[in-house]
């Protein structure tokens, strides 16, 4: 039996832990405000916001609930659009339609719980912070310049909230229904009740995360299929220092590793990168072990640690294997891993200061999308050598990879504006890319040099643009 | 007023096709659509697919009960293929089940032995062997052959535009609820109520007063449902009628991209000769239209296109013929602007290729052969020409040079960006271009307690259209707006209706809501004169309230009413308007198709990135003829909303098909439309605000449409930037100009050397759940 709160009612189901939990509201509920535009994440129009207890405190995160199955939902609070109405328009929904922010409705309901998830969460209250609470929502009427607008007024509603706790801020000050403050003493109670049947131990059980993936790739099979739940396992979760390394558990969300400081502190540009990675909704769900795990020639977060060298732990029964990153990819979508294989924990040595880092990513459409190349370097310069270097790639062959040539290219090397056009001779002869939606195999590889030179022009300041910017490829 | 749904909307509360709470014993549907784009159907296996759980019945064309053909303007089209399919997602089978998830899995279980023929994705290879839709259409003007001779400058060139994805949120559907005596009343997320119901009744064989479609609303049309909700409807019905049984298909959003038609693709040849002064002195142009495999609405697309292949520009010598080449992708179909935008794409690109031959901004071409008032279109309507009241009032307000000046000195010290901007002027006819589709109906009933109700056969579908039917009776009544609804849109209450298409509906319905009232406030009026004992032309009614003279009475609108009740007067009216003063005579290829145009110039700004090839819309100022806005505000939505489709269509937008005619860019994930981050920084829009009559609703020129060409604006700025950066850079005239493209032109790549042909293995990891 899975049991949650959906908006202000306690609610049990005993439908398949794998259904959707947008299936499960709009046919089962009859809660119609939650729109299907897309099934697969990318739309936002199935919005919902999902509150939890994990961190003691009550926390509500914005989640696709398309590719959010029941299970994940369980012990939770679930909140539609239903959930946000009271007898008037909330102030959210108010300055959505006193700025024209709504023409033929249909993704409305995803903007208004998407600014909703930003009123609650502890975003400091700008508008460009409300603007991209809703970087998951498709607008095809408006242009988003009004909801924009809107976005802005939402803001506003926050100015006096200072240090208070969002939820009772929110509730006690009628932007949300009052109900809100009622939750967290609800989900107390509601937790305590165990929930034998999401430990899964059937063995060849499709072992689901935040769902991102699994759910678009398959739609039609999972929704009945023997699943072990992964992305609420504690065991899995967390972000800590061990001595000079760094430790994350594999359920871990991308969000959880843009809030964490030890993260903060040694990649200050780390925010700023993962806006180019999916959206709120999805960074909300998506686990960085489900990353991995999917095995994607263009996944974000793989040539992210790849240049970071990260080191797998995986676990079957009591055996445990530790295999670096780079050697899980055998080929295109083929792993190093035992099917039974869990993977646990990601590892990889903090930088020190020396060292500098980035990520580059280009796709078709800057946010929201996926990558036709992108690369990650971690690179350390002392007096004007390179005494180490990491360079990862994706987009360029069946599998996310490190450039292993091209970083044995460059070390012990003098920093130059020439070295940096061999090393991308050198770049091309460890790639594969393929002509596809995402791109040209021409395009692939004139854009791989670009983002080599993109990681030097932003690290290393000194360097001549002119001398890189050759029109010769 | 703001659009009357806002509160419904923005609480979740408005019904959508798949809102409608489902009547017991409902079935469900989903169509099999051929695996193979062109081929002679050798064999199609059910029986794995009938047995799996719930089936209760697969139809294919052997059930159709009445004509198997849903073609609109030319009968090419069938329901479910017979024996060759013509497309990939064509049709073949129509599965029933007793739940969406059944009559899902089954389709899979459905097999298909296909013997393959030629796929033909190219439209000129379509032409070169005669596969055309319909015969091919030339518009005239002067005598372009002889007109070389008095040109200084002559450029030639191609110019190529890819389809555009509707990508309405909501996707298409329908459901159909059998009556008694063999009705049926059907829900359809329609842009075309009747349309449906003809389709429905040919389908079927059931006359047209069994069938009532019943639209609220649409998650979005942009085109998209205008005719393409016919083939939903139609299974749906069929199948509604045979087993009499409720029958529901809502699609999945990859059977509705990989089935239904999209933007037509269009690639063209220009010629475009000017004099010494830059003046325009002959054009010649050949469209190549990629209609699809049907001809659904291609061959109004094509005209469309040759209406607008002089945009806003006076051409004394034009010759433009225009092919719809028949090939092997899903029929495509109206889109917001329906063949317009290619048409002006290509004369925007002559003219830019003239600009940079030459060395001077395309600007400076563009305001020298700007339409006057007076001057004759190719199809000889002379216009009545905002073009230089707008461009003036452009460079007044925003300052053109100072732009120029400003992007100059920014790209002299910056290596790593380049800004770029184009002016986009704009011209757009607005009627349907079939002048006998210029027509509407309104029923009004005014009720004893006051209230009204409102029915016509606009469609709302986002762009506020029962908004302003809404603002027309409550202004010529005269009464609060709280008293009005707008109700659904039913072909059993309005009959023969127009599409709501071509920007049109709010003048045509909007006009026709008028003369009803009208007509129900002459009668109220003389009931007030009588029982007040005064000459009619005395009583006026003001704010709920009946005048005389000027002078309030006792009398409000209720108590009128009652009176009017008691004298047996009629407080309803159905009323019918049509489009006076437009002809066309397609022998001669001239006339007066349109009511009016619209007239706007926007300048739009960019920036590239020229390390990555990415780029952000800096800023798009417009000045826009809106005669004389009814609803500023659902007025500038659609300006911005139009803009930002416009521009998607022009930069990232790309509709992919491999050579086998398979959609490659077949979901989300793939095909990718303008989010939050990729609009404009800035958007500002100033009215043109005329006083000239014109046949616009309260004068309020329609603007569904014309907004979305000033997008095209984005793809010249674009060009301009990377120019800036690599001056000798060979860019071909082919939207859109995604990054790819930008990065490829920035360090002299070859394009000719790449193709967007998938290739077997990612495609298949793209298409995800095919």
């Amino acid at each position: 039996m899975i049991t949650f709160i959906l908006n202000n009612k306690e609610v049990s189901t005993s439908m398949p832990p794998g259904t959707p939990v947008l299936d499960f509201v709009r046919y089962n509920q009859y809660l119609t405000g939650t729109k299907i535009g897309c099934r697969e994440g990318d739309c936002g129009a199935c919005t919902v916001l999902v509150g939890d207890l994990s961190t003691n405190e009550l926390r509500y995160r914005t989640a696709t609930s398309c590719l959010m199955p029941l299970g994940n939902a369980h012990g939770k609070h679930i909140v539609t659009i239903e959930g946000l109405n009271m007898a008037d328009l909330n102030p959210i929904q108010q300055a959505m339609a006193d700025e024209s922010a709504t023409q033929c409705g249909f993704c409305t309901p995803g903007f208004v719980v998407s600014m909703a998830g930003f009123c609650l969460s502890k975003k400091s209250p700008t508008p460009q912070n409300a603007i991209a609470a809703v970087d998951g929502n498709i607008c095809r009427c408006t242009g988003y310049k009004s909801i924009e607008r809107a976005a802005t007024r939402v803001a506003y509603l926050l100015e006096n909230r200072h240090d208070q706790n969002p939820v009772q801020f929110a509730a006690s000050h009628a932007i949300l229904p009052a109900y809100f403050a009622t939750i967290q003493a609800r989900l107390q109670s509601l937790s305590s009740t165990p929930n034998g049947e999401l430990a899964n131990e059937v063995p060849t059980a499709q072992r689901v995360g935040g769902g991102t993936d699994l759910y678009v790739q398959k739609h039609d099979e999972i929704k009945d299929a023997s699943i072990r739940f992964l992305a609420d396992n504690t065991d899995l979760k967390g972000i800590r220092q061990q001595g000079d390394q760094c430790v994350i558990g594999s359920a871990t969300t991308v969000t959880d590793l843009i809030e964490s400081p030890l993260i903060q502190q040694y990649f200050p540009d780390f925010k700023q990168y993962t806006t180019l990675v999916s959206s709120t909704p999805i960074r909300n769900m998506a686990t960085i072990g489900g990353n991995f795990i999917n095995a994607s020639p263009i996944g974000d977060f793989t040539i992210f640690f790849l240049a970071l060298d990260a080191e797998l732990t995986f676990r079957e029964g009591d055996s445990v294997r530790e295999i670096p990153l780079r050697n899980l990819y055998l080929g295109y979508k083929t792993l190093d891993k035992h099917p039974e294989e869990q993977l646990e924990q990601i590892r990889f040595s903090l930088p020190n200061k020396q060292a500098r880092f980035n990520f580059e990513k280009v796709s078709k459409r800057t946010h929201l999308d996926i990558a036709s190349v992108n690369s990650a370097i971690a690179i350390t310069v002392e007096n004007d050598v390179i005494t180490h270097v990491r360079l990862s790639a994706g987009g360029i062959a069946p599998i996310p990879k490190q450039l292993i040539n091209t970083a044995e290219f460059l070390t012990r090397k003098h920093l130059t504006e020439a070295l940096i056009l061999d090393a991308i001779a050198v770049a091309q002869t460890e790639s594969a890319p393929i002509s596809d939606a995402r791109g040209t195999e021409a395009y692939k590889r004139l854009l791989l040099g670009q983002l080599i030179k993109a990681h030097f022009i932003k690290l290393f300041p000194e360097l001549k643009v002119e001398q890189l910017l050759t029109l010769k490829v | 007023m703001k659009n009357i749904d806002s509160r419904t909307h923005v609480r979740g509360e408005s019904v959508y096709l798949d809102d409608i709470p489902v009547i017991q014993g409902t079935l469900f549907g989903a169509a099999f659509g051929s695996p193979v784009a062109h081929g002679l159907i050798k064999n199609l296996n059910l029986a794995a697919a009938e047995a799996m759980p719930g089936v209760v019945r697969i139809l294919t064309y052997k059930d159709v009960t009445g004509e198997n053909q849903i073609g609109g303007i030319i009968p090419d089209e069938p329901l479910l293929a017979e024996h060759h399919v013509d497309y990939c997602g064509m049709p073949v089978a129509f599965v029933i089940a007793e739940t969406d998830d059944e009559a899902r899995a089954a389709v899979k279980r459905i097999t298909i032995d296909i013997e393959p023929l030629l796929v033909i994705t190219d439209p000129r290879e379509a032409q070169a062997v005669g596969q055309l839709i319909v015969p091919p259409r030339t518009f005239r003007l002067g005598d372009s052959a002889t007109a070389w001779t008095a040109c200084d400058y002559i450029v030639e060139g191609t110019a190529d535009t890819n389809g555009q994805e509707h990508l309405y949120i909501e996707t298409q559907g329908a459901y159909a609820i059998p009556q008694e005596n063999n009705g049926i009343k059907l829900y359809s997320s329609t842009q075309g109520p009747t349309a449906v119901q003809r389709a429905v009744s040919k389908s079927s064989g059931l006359p047209m007063h069994q069938i009532d479609v019943d639209v609220t609303r649409l998650g979005g049309g942009f085109g998209g449902k205008e005719d393409q909700a016919n083939m939903w409807a139609a299974l749906c019905a069929l199948a509604a009628h045979i087993l009499n049984k409720p029958i529901k298909y809502s699609l999945h959003r990859m059977e509705d991209m990989a089935m239904t038609g999209k933007r037509h693709p269009y690639s063209s040849d220009f010629k475009l000769g000017l004099d010494k002064d830059l003046k325009m002195v002959a054009y010649e142009v050949t469209f190549y239209q990629n209609a699809g495999a049907a001809a659904d609405l291609s061959p109004a697309v094509m005209e469309r296109t040759l209406f607008h292949c002089t945009n806003t520009y006076f051409i004394p010598n034009v010759t433009a013929t225009a092919y719809s080449c028949r090939t092997h992708l899903p029929p495509n179909t109206a889109f917001r602007g329906f063949g317009g935008p290619q048409g002006m794409f290509v004369i925007e690109a002559a003219i830019a290729k003239a600009a940079e031959e030459l060395g001077v901004h395309a600007s400076v071409i563009q305001e020298k052969n700007l339409q006057q008032t007076g001057d004759e279109f190719p199809f000889g309507q002379k216009a009545q020409s905002e073009a230089h009241a707008c461009w003036h009032k452009t460079d007044e307000l925003y300052a053109v040079s100072e732009i120029r000046q400003k992007i100059a000195s920014f790209n002299s010290v910056n290596q790593l960006y380049k800004k770029g901007m184009a002016l986009m002027p704009i011209c757009f006819g607005i009627s349907f271009t079939n002048t006998r589709m210029n027509q509407a109906r309104a029923l009004v009933h005014v009720y004893t307690d006051g209230s009204v109700g409102v029915s016509t056969g606009a469609v709302e579908m986002g762009q506020g259209v029962n908004t302003k039917m809404l603002q027309v009776a409550a202004h010529i009544f005269s009464i609060d707006s709280k008293r009005v609804k707008i109700q659904s849109t039913s072909t059993y209450r309005i009959a023969n209706t127009s599409p709501s298409a071509a920007s049109a509906t709010a003048d045509l319905n909007g006009k026709a809501v008028e003369i009803a009232c009208i007509e129900i406030m002459r009668r109220l009026k003389a009931v007030a004169a009588e029982e007040l004992n005064v000459d009619v032309t005395s009583v006026s009614l003001k704010d709920e309230w009946v005048y005389v003279n000027g002078q309030q009475t006792d009398w409000d609108w209720n108590r009128l009413l009652i009176a009017a009740y008691a004298q047996r007067v009629s407080l309803s009216e159905h009323a019918h308007y049509a489009t006076p003063d437009i002809h066309y005579d397609k022998s001669l290829e001239k006339g007066h198709p349109f009511a009016y145009h619209v007239y706007g110039t926007a300048i739009v700004e960019v920036t590239v990135d020229c390390l990555r090839g990415t780029y952000e819309i800096d800023a798009v100022k417009v000045v826009h003829d809106f005669g004389s806005s009814m609803n500023p505000l659902i007025d500038r939505g659609q300006i911005e909303g139009g803009i930002v489709q416009g521009i998607g269509w022009m930069t990232m937008e790309e509709v992919v098909f491999d050579k086998a005619g398979r959609l490659r860019s077949n979901a989300l994930s793939t095909y990718k439309v303008p989010d939050i981050y990729s609009v404009p920084k800035e958007i500002t829009i100033e009215p043109l605000q005329t006083e000239t009559e014109n046949l616009a609703l309260f004068r309020s020129k329609a603007v569904g449409e014309p907004p979305l060409m000033y997008g095209i604006g984005a793809y010249f700025a674009l060009r301009n930037a990377v120019l800036a950066f690599n001056p000798s850079a060979t860019i071909p005239f082919d939207a859109p100009m995604t990054p790819e493209k930008v990065l490829l032109a920035l360090y002299h790549v070859n394009p000719a050397q790449t193709s967007s042909y998938a290739q077997t293995q990612t495609a298949n990891d793209l298409a995800v759940n095919p």
